[in-house]
């Protein structure tokens, strides 16, 4: 039985999820704060669970298979919430039981989309409990997995695969899948580490910089504050913010890569990065322009450092707000929006499209336009100097199918539910690329609590599919994957 | 001297066709004996068949008394381990392998040192070819251009067309009608027939082949005295992307318009992913009139037929004419056929084996050569020496051209002074003034100089190489 063995491991997986209580707990003791009983409660009841399913199925134990993969990505991402929002519920005074799903799934998917008002008078071990799941979350629990426990096997780059962003997963950057999973983790901590020091020395607490350093690096955008980055209004800690979502905003394997190499050309030289920061770049010059020329800002200056963070907040996907930009005109959050769904790398920690998606689309289109005049001319899709195969377009191609399908059916859901066009395509569109923050009821400036329950139960399947890419979750709604 | 021959291949084959008329004893080894029967019966040179890389097969190719391996297999692994048994296991005194991959130079002389390969000299016949058709994008109008001492100096073989300048004029005249642009006419073929003793007199009929030697920044006014300057290279295409046109597309992508056409599908999305996405790289055959028309081969300023197939490249080029290209070039392999063709419908028919001889002969030749080139399929030779020693050690140095005593025919054209200092060694290439003499007959020819001499008949090419080789007992 495949459901078994796949039960098996999530039981691991939650043994393993119950260990990360450690941190909140640790916080929660020592600042003796309101949330010390229900953290200790929801760890205990997390470590109970997963010990009782790992025990209860210890028989059906085996390697997995291909297609178990999937269903164990599928079913970790969307029960780990489950444990993840039990201490939020238990803590947060009138908070829903949905609410809590989302806010788990939330931080769990690095989008930063709250549905909590009042941060700043939560148990700091609440707060440092979301952001921490967001760091966990944001480069995924399964890689923590397989970098750190044996037992996945020869299944684990089954998941890993699964679980990364990106069209191409074939590539291995070290021979064995644990090896490479532990780089990338090692990567992720470095930056990690780069970005709390740098948050501390530009003027935050020491428990601040840690926060927001895990809310950073994942991309993900919670803040311990409602006013989020408002709440320090300096240029300083803007800067650093900027310069890590950029950073975190590029394929993690290529800073494995350069160190290896002792060479930083690894980075400038790659396809996606120069697109990367050229999108951003130019968006930033076009948008702090049009603010400028609009007369919402008196300076250029000040045009360009509010332009210059919300730009990268939200168009890496991180969601951060340090100004209500939902009263600029609305083309610039609109098309910041817009940059969200497809600017990050794969690989990073971001959400979306995908930069490397979009580079190939734009290929594959201009090779179309070309070869109606040269109809023998043979112009593959080149990446990096390496054709890139038909199979990989078609699934890039199938993959922009279903992502267009899941934004209008979604956005239809909501609508039918009876929210607003802007709030509705912009909640799904924020939601699906673990953006956060929307426009309209779910702007900067307001949160997800207005929403009813089925609207939060949408938006938390949204953040999901947008995780894990779609593919991996939607092959579990085939009939094909069913059949024996 | 006593040569192996590492593979009879094409390269190997023309390799041993112009050494063995040169007297040397030639062995070939390869590993299809129908291959070696063959070229025994055409050449008289012994065939060995069998593995290489083998000592017992070495051996039995006499590889004990040795002067010379050439290893032209068609792989790069078999060449390389070649040289290290002919230098480990016989003590070979000089090896040269023929690579087609530019890797194992690059990665710095270690790998081929004696340590390493053991390679002393490494041929690319590729690179040859490239290079070659490079120079007739560049100068369309030649039918060969030929660098020496370092790229200061060309040989250029262009053909006289009536409507240049000096056409219907004697040498004499030269100074006068192309002032400031000094060379020297080397040879004149007329209707394949060498032109006999060249002297003011001579005249320059419409039709003619003629060989000038000039420095290199003149050779624009070479072409344009001899014939009318055609508009320059534009738009390019190449039939067949093997290693050639791979690399002469990579090569010239930045400066031309490059339609390069493969049969193979697999090829064609290699060769995508290597060139620039400038060039439109198209699947098809190069004999297809209509993937030619479709691909405006009217438009083409040179249309390149660079496949392994010698009727194709020569039914493509026909074509391409007929459909309205401006100049078209084919490699042709067999001697016959580029006989047949060359200055016909197909403008030039490029022989690759003879690239490659040029640059094989100037690690074969005595004395101090420092470039060989081989002319009109191996029928002429121009070589660049340097004198070494002085007038009582050799008998160019401190003497007046017309004292030193070339073979009939034999021709010096140019000097280049000023690469060496006085003790021999090189001059760094940044403070080197040198400087370009064209030669007449008074003058003087210093030590350290490089001498570039045109020899119209390749059995003189012995009495030229005893001309730069230094002798102690040497006595006038």
């Amino acid at each position: 039985m495949g459901a078994l063995a796949v039960i098996a491991l999530i039981g691991r997986m939650v043994v393993m999820f119950a260990l990360l209580y450690l941190v909140p707990i640790a916080f929660a003791v020592f600042e003796h704060d309101a949330a010390e009983k229900p953290f200790l409660l929801s760890g205990a009841a997390t470590l109970t669970v997963g010990l009782a399913m790992s025990l209860a199925t210890r028989r059906f134990r085996r390697e997995l298979q291909p297609r178990d993969g999937f269903l164990l990505v599928g079913l970790t991402w969307a029960v780990l919430p489950v444990f993840g929002a039990l201490p939020l519920w238990l803590a947060v005074p009138g908070l829903s039981l949905t609410d809590a799903y989302f806010e788990a799934t939330s931080a769990f998917t690095a989008t930063g989309a709250t549905a909590i008002t009042g941060l700043d008078r939560l148990p700091l071990s609440v707060n440092v409990w979301r952001c921490f799941m967001m760091f966990v979350g944001g480069l995924g629990i399964i890689a923590l997995a397989v970098a750190i426990l044996p037992v996945l096997g020869v299944g684990g780059s089954q998941l890993f695969k699964a679980e990364t962003a990106g069209p191409m997963k074939d590539q291995k950057f070290t021979p064995r899948i644990a090896d490479t999973a532990r780089a990338i983790w090692v990567t992720y901590g470095t930056l990690a580490m780069a970005c709390m020091l740098a948050y501390r020395a530009a003027g935050m607490s020491w428990v601040d910089a840690f926060l927001h350093m895990c809310t950073t690096v994942s991309l993900g955008g919670f803040s311990r504050y409602d006013a989020s980055f408002g709440h320090w209004n300096s240029p300083q800690v803007e800067a650093v913010a900027i310069v890590f979502m950029l950073l975190a905003g590029v394929n993690l394997v290529l800073y494995f890569v350069a160190w290896r190499a002792r060479s930083l050309a690894v980075l400038w030289r790659n396809a996606e990065v120069q697109a990367f920061v050229g999108a951003l770049a130019g968006s930033i010059a076009l948008i702090s322009g049009y603010l400028w020329l609009n007369g919402a800002y008196a300076g250029y200056p000040e045009a360009l450092r509010h332009t210059a963070f919300h730009v990268v907040s939200i168009a890496t996907t991180t969601g951060y707000a340090a100004y209500d930009y939902a009263q600029w005109p609305l083309f610039a959050p609109l098309l910041m929006i817009l940059l969200g769904c497809f600017v990050t790398c794969a690989g990073s920690t971001g959400g979306g499209i995908k930069m490397v998606r979009m580079l190939l689309l734009l290929q594959q289109s201009r090779r179309e336009l070309a070869r109606i005049i040269h109809p023998s001319a043979v112009m593959p899709v080149v990446l990096g100097g390496m054709a890139v195969s038909e199979r990989v377009m078609s699934s890039v191609i199938a993959f922009m199918m279903m992502y267009g399908a899941t934004l209008v059916s979604l956005t239809m859901l909501l609508l039918f539910s009876g929210l607003d066009v802007v709030t509705a395509f912009t909640a799904v569109i924020a939601c699906v690329n673990n953006i956060g923050p929307g426009l309209g009821e779910v702007g900067p400036a307001v949160n997800y609590g207005s929403l009813s329950d089925f609207q939060t139960w949408v938006c938390s399947l949204a953040m999901l599919l947008g995780r894990l890419e779609l593919l991996s979750v939607l092959v579990l709604l085939t009939p094909t994957f069913w059949r024996r | 001297m006593k040569v192996l021959i590492l593979g009879a291949g094409r390269v190997g084959e023309s390799v041993a066709e112009s050494l063995v008329s040169e007297r040397n004893d030639i062995t070939v080894i390869d590993t299809d004996p129908a291959r070696l029967r063959a070229l025994q019966e055409r050449l008289d040179l012994r065939g060995v068949a069998g593995n290489g890389i083998q000592p017992s097969v070495l051996r039995d190719a006499g590889a004990e008394d040795a002067d010379m391996l050439i290893a032209c297999a068609p792989q790069d692994e078999t060449n390389l381990v070649a040289c290290k048994v002919a230098h480990e296991v016989f003590n070979i005194p000089t090896t040269i392998a023929r690579l087609r991959s530019p890797e194992f130079d690059h990665e710095g002389s270690e790998l081929l040192s004696k340590k390493g390969f053991a390679v002393d000299h490494v041929i690319h016949p590729e690179q040859s070819v490239t290079a070659y058709i490079r120079k007739l994008i560049e100068y369309p109008e030649a039918l060969q251009v030929l660098e020496f001492a370092h790229g200061l100096v060309s040989l250029i073989a262009v053909r006289a067309v009536a409507g240049g300048p000096l056409v219907r004029h004697s040498l004499a005249e030269i100074p006068q009608l192309v002032p400031g642009a000094e060379m020297r006419i080397v040879a004149i073929y007329r209707q394949d027939k060498v032109v006999p003793r060249l002297d003011g007199a001579t005249r320059i009929e419409p039709g003619d082949e003629v060989f000038v030697l000039a420095a290199t920044e003149h050779i624009r006014a070479v072409l344009g005295a001899l014939r009318k300057m055609d508009r320059p290279v534009k738009r390019i295409m190449v039939a067949g992307g093997g290693r050639v046109g791979l690399r002469l597309a990579r090569e010239v992508a930045s400066q031309y318009r490059v339609k390069i056409i493969e049969q193979q599908r697999a090829r064609c999305e290699y060769l995508a992913t290597q060139l620039p996405a400038d060039v439109l790289v198209l699947q098809g055959d190069s004999t297809d009139e209509d993937l030619l028309g479709d691909e405006n081969v009217q438009d083409m300023d040179l249309f390149l037929a660079l496949t392994s197939d010698d009727e194709d490249n020569i039914m493509a080029c026909l074509l391409a004419k007929r459909l309205g290209a401006r100049r078209v070039l084919a490699v042709i392999n067999r001697q016959a056929y580029a006989d047949l063709v060359q200055g016909t419908q197909i403008d030039i028919a490029i022989s690759p084996s003879h690239a490659v001889i040029g640059e094989l002969l100037t690690h074969v030749r005595r004395g101090d050569v420092e470039a060989v080139h081989s002319l009109r399929r191996g029928a002429a030779e121009a070589l660049e020496g340097i004198v070494r020693g002085d007038a009582k050690t050799c008998r160019m140095a401190g003497r007046r051209i017309d004292e030193i005593g070339l073979p009939e025919g034999a021709q010096v054209g140019a000097l280049v002074r000023g690469l060496h200092l006085a003790d021999g060694s090189e001059v760094e290439p940044e403070f080197a003034k040198p400087r370009v003499i064209i030669a007449h007959h008074d003058t003087v020819v210093q030590p350290h100089d490089h001498v570039i001499v045109f020899v119209p008949r390749r059995r003189m090419v012995r009495e030229v190489e005893k001309l730069f080789q230094v002798s102690a007992t040497f006595m006038f």
